[in-house]
């Protein structure tokens, strides 16, 4: 039976159809919905790990105690798993040990756009490389068989296109794979990786690369696809679609498996064409690999190596270099289009951290962030952010700037899912060194930005099961931090307040600023839209200032300012109230005064509009 | 399916707007009328308000490419105005554009910095292209329907008059993604949808 799967499911169906046992990942475009799609199958344990290290551990213990085991995440979560990843490379495991990384080319929701194939040469772990879901199944499956062959873990690499393209893949059953262990293995030379054993580990790994490099010279992952003889492409992943498309009658090499390369392989396809051309996104690895073993080859002298391949770019380019592409690249006509409004990302209307940005740009102090929705704190016109890395950055940088000496009070902010991913350490390095950094945890109840995961504050897990929460205030107050408040972070004044007071010792201090995010669903059964009163209104702009995306100008001026009012949109506003409470001049009711009207003149007022399902 | 033509698709609107399910849809309707078919999304943080964009397409024997290329588009699905504007270049010459009468402003526009085109864009920017303009109420479609959450459907039947395929085909696939309830709703705006195309003066440019 075939369905249309994309690369995320692909993969989580593979995973279970190989038999897995445990998966383990934490949040993170473009890996997150694997784990949600393994989540659902039978027989396999899942779970959100609360960072990626700690998901990849998971997943190295499982392996050794004899159960397959996958670790997802996206490309910067290797970067945090990486210690790990070195040591499962040197340790092998008794079961296979899958870990995928989904690199994200262009950018569309990462920091950067590192290529981690280098991840797997790096630490000498085989690296496959699927270019649709079919192979993203079928590679996941080939990935478990690989590393109990090789007695190594593998690295399954994707792109945010592969990961959510959607393409048909034919279904398989589950083949159950029995535990290959009783008990957890007692072998401290191949486990126990103090300097004497790791030494002994190292020559096993290289000699398992060049066994590895053996046996992909005769492997179905790579195939040569034998067209015309004038020029050979080699490639792998999406870009492998791209060629396909664009080249038709070029020669192909297809690498599905990137590192380590089967060089016998890539001689025999080098000779048998004319010109040898690269095709492959982001950093010339292959190139690279292929000049290594002498062969006259171009790549990126043709494609570009910063930004996502499409067929577009593959086109132009390959047509400028001569090669022999499908059809000429269209000829874009000048469209007669005025300059489009952006439409950026924004805070939700209702964003709990709308309040707590409206306070740090009012106070205009220097502020580290983090990576989460908050982070869009960043954007105009509220620009309080000041700094913002990688998970759990902020709060070590506000250390480090209050350290050196700079001349104010640094602030950090971060949301609850990246507190206890990277940002609790950080803290306790704030109490335990003393700086006077005032950290913000956001705590709007879930991991929002990548759809509303469970977090240990949550209270359940990945897979439904109810759990404790971790409770914050009593965890910072163990960390030896004495100033320590929670304020509803809808509360304008109360936020301010505390705010004031934290900041009035020279001392660590921690505002839990918290309220579930408002698109979660008990949430939405509270919205209720309030509006201008049109009479009130001066257009003084106060509340334009918070960026919040239901609050829009009005075509009506005011008399006075001839300044244009403001306008509620009722089918966007939550009834969060901080504009009501920040409105100089009453002008926009809160919810308690909607509901005394509605009471005394039932007509005047539009009922309350409850969110979807 | 020899004889069938490949198409290639782009959806665009605003994150919520159910651009996702829609093309969904597209792509096992592209399956089940025999074709390999390929759909291939941008998130991340559009669910923040951001503009979103769904590739789909379809061909008799094998897709390559999971992305349309610029000015490669049989048609354009815009669930919002100036979304269809912000990826016109995707048309290609001669293409149709299946734009929903419908204007979610940004917050670069609420905010004043920008300001929001007219209805009169449209029409020049797909003229410019040769290209056949549909503009299709689907919110207020939907809404006589019963829901206007049902906006997506009413857009995917409009889509559905434009390509030779089996109403059934369409309405199989659809039946398959819809609540039990939601059953007879998404059926009349589905119909609407058809309907609009057929009675839409833009239709003759």
């Amino acid at each position: 039976m075939k369905r249309v799967l994309s690369g995320n499911e692909a993969i989580a169906r593979g995973a279970w159809e190989a038999g897995v046992h445990v998966a383990a990942a934490y949040p993170g475009t473009p890996s997150t919905e694997i784990l949600e799609e393994l989540s659902r199958f039978p027989r396999v344990y899942c779970e959100w790990s609360t960072n990626e290290k700690v998901a990849l551990d998971v997943a190295i213990g499982a392996a050794y105690a004899g159960r397959r085991a996958i670790a997802a995440m996206k490309h910067v979560g290797l970067n945090v798993a990486a210690d790990s990843f070195f040591y499962a490379s040197s340790t092998g495991a008794e079961a296979g040990l899958v870990i995928v990384s989904a690199d994200d080319p262009s950018m569309h929701s990462s920091q950067n756009e590192q290529d981690n194939r280098r991840f797997a040469q790096f630490a000498r772990v085989p690296c496959l490389e699927p270019s649709d879901s079919q192979e993203c199944k079928d590679f996941t499956i080939a990935a478990f068989e690989l590393s109990e062959l090789f007695d190594t873990p593998v690295l399954l690499r994707t792109t945010t296109r592969t990961n959510h393209s959607a393409t048909p893949v034919e279904l398989g059953e589950r083949t159950e794979r029995p535990p290959k262990r009783e008990k957890f293995p007692r072998d401290p030379a191949k486990y126990v990786m103090i300097p004497a054993h790791a030494r002994r580990r190292h020559p096993v790994v290289e000699q398992r690369v060049r066994d590895i490099a053996a046996w992909a010279e005769k492997s179905p992952l790579n195939r040569i696809e034998w067209r015309g003889r004038k020029v050979g492409v080699v490639t792998a992943g999406v870009a492998y679609q791209y060629a396909r498309e664009v080249l038709p009658t070029a020669s192909v090499l297809k690498l599905g498996m990137v590192y380590p390369l089967p060089e016998q392989l890539i001689r025999t396809f080098a000779a048998g064409v004319e010109r040898v051309v690269v095709v492959e996104e982001l950093d010339p690895v292959l190139e690279e690999e292929l000049r290594l073993l002498g062969i006259p080859c171009e790549g990126k002298s043709i494609f570009p190596l910063c930004g996502e391949l499409d067929p577009t770019v593959v086109r132009k380019n390959a047509a400028a270099a001569g090669l022999p592409v499908d059809k000429p690249p269209v000829e874009l006509t000048e469209l007669p289009r005025p300059e489009l409004p952006a439409r950026p990302p924004v805070l939700c209307a209702g964003c709990p951290h709308r309040g707590v940005f409206q306070l740090l740009s009012k106070k205009k102090v220097a502020v580290t962030g983090d990576i989460g929705c908050y982070t869009l704190g960043l954007l105009p016109p509220l620009s309080a952010i000041h700094t913002c890395g990688c998970m759990g950055a902020g709060i070590g940088v506000a250390h480090g700037a209050a350290k050196a000496g700079i001349g104010e009070r640094m602030v950090a902010v971060i949301g609850d899912s990246t507190f206890y991913h990277a940002g609790l350490s950080a803290l306790a390095n704030i109490a335990y060194n003393r700086a006077n950094v005032l950290t913000v945890i956001l705590d709007n109840r879930s991991t929002a930005m990548t759809g509303h995961q469970p977090n240990p504050g949550t209270g359940f897990t990945l897979q439904q099961q109810a759990t404790e929460v971790i409770e914050l205030e009593p965890l910072v107050r163990a960390l030896g931090i004495h100033h320590v408040a929670t304020i509803d972070a809808y509360d304008v004044d109360g936020l301010e307040k505390a705010y004031k007071d934290l900041m009035s010792h020279e001392e660590p201090a921690v505002l839990v600023a918290r309220r579930e995010c408002a698109l979660l669903p008990e949430a939405r059964r509270r919205w209720v839209p309030l509006h201008v009163v049109e009479e009130k209104c001066t257009g003084c702009g106060i509340c334009f200032r918070i960026g919040c995306p239901a609050i829009l100008k009005s075509e009506e001026m005011d008399e006075k300012s001839r300044k244009p009012l403001a306008l509620i949109d009722p089918a966007q506003c939550t009834g969060c109230e901080v504009c009501s409470q920040l409105c100089p001049h009453d002008a926009i009711p809160n919810r308690d005064q909607i509901r005394l009207a509605e009471e005394h003149q039932p007509a005047t007022f539009s009922t309350p509009v409850t969110g979807g399902s | 399916m020899a004889s069938q033509k490949p198409y290639s698709f782009v959806l665009v609107g605003v994150g919520g707007q159910g651009t996702l399910l829609a093309s969904n849809i597209l792509a096992e309707v592209g399956l089940a009328a025999g074709f390999d078919v390929k759909k291939s999304e941008v998130h991340g943080m559009a669910q923040r308000g951001g503009s979103v964009a769904s590739h789909v397409r379809w061909h008799p024997e094998k897709v390559f490419s999971p992305l349309v290329g610029l000015g490669e588009a049989d048609i354009l699905l815009s669930f919002e105005k100036v979304e269809a504007l912000r990826f016109a270049e995707f048309l290609r010459r001669g293409g149709t554009a299946v734009v929903n009468d419908m204007a979610i402003v940004p917050i670069t526009v609420s905010s004043g910095s920008a300001t929001y085109p007219g209805d009169e864009d449209l029409a020049k920017v797909f003229a410019s292209l040769d290209a056949e303009l549909v503009m299709v109420p689907g919110e207020r479609l939907a809404q006589e329907a019963g829901n206007v959450k049902a906006a997506n459907v009413v857009l995917l039947g409009a889509v559905s008059k434009l390509l030779p395929l089996p109403e059934e085909t369409w309405w199989e696939c659809l039946a398959q993604r819809v609540p039990k309830k939601f059953l007879e709703l998404n059926r009349v705006a589905f119909a609407s949808g058809r309907a609009a195309v057929a009675t839409t003066p833009a239709t003759q440019a």
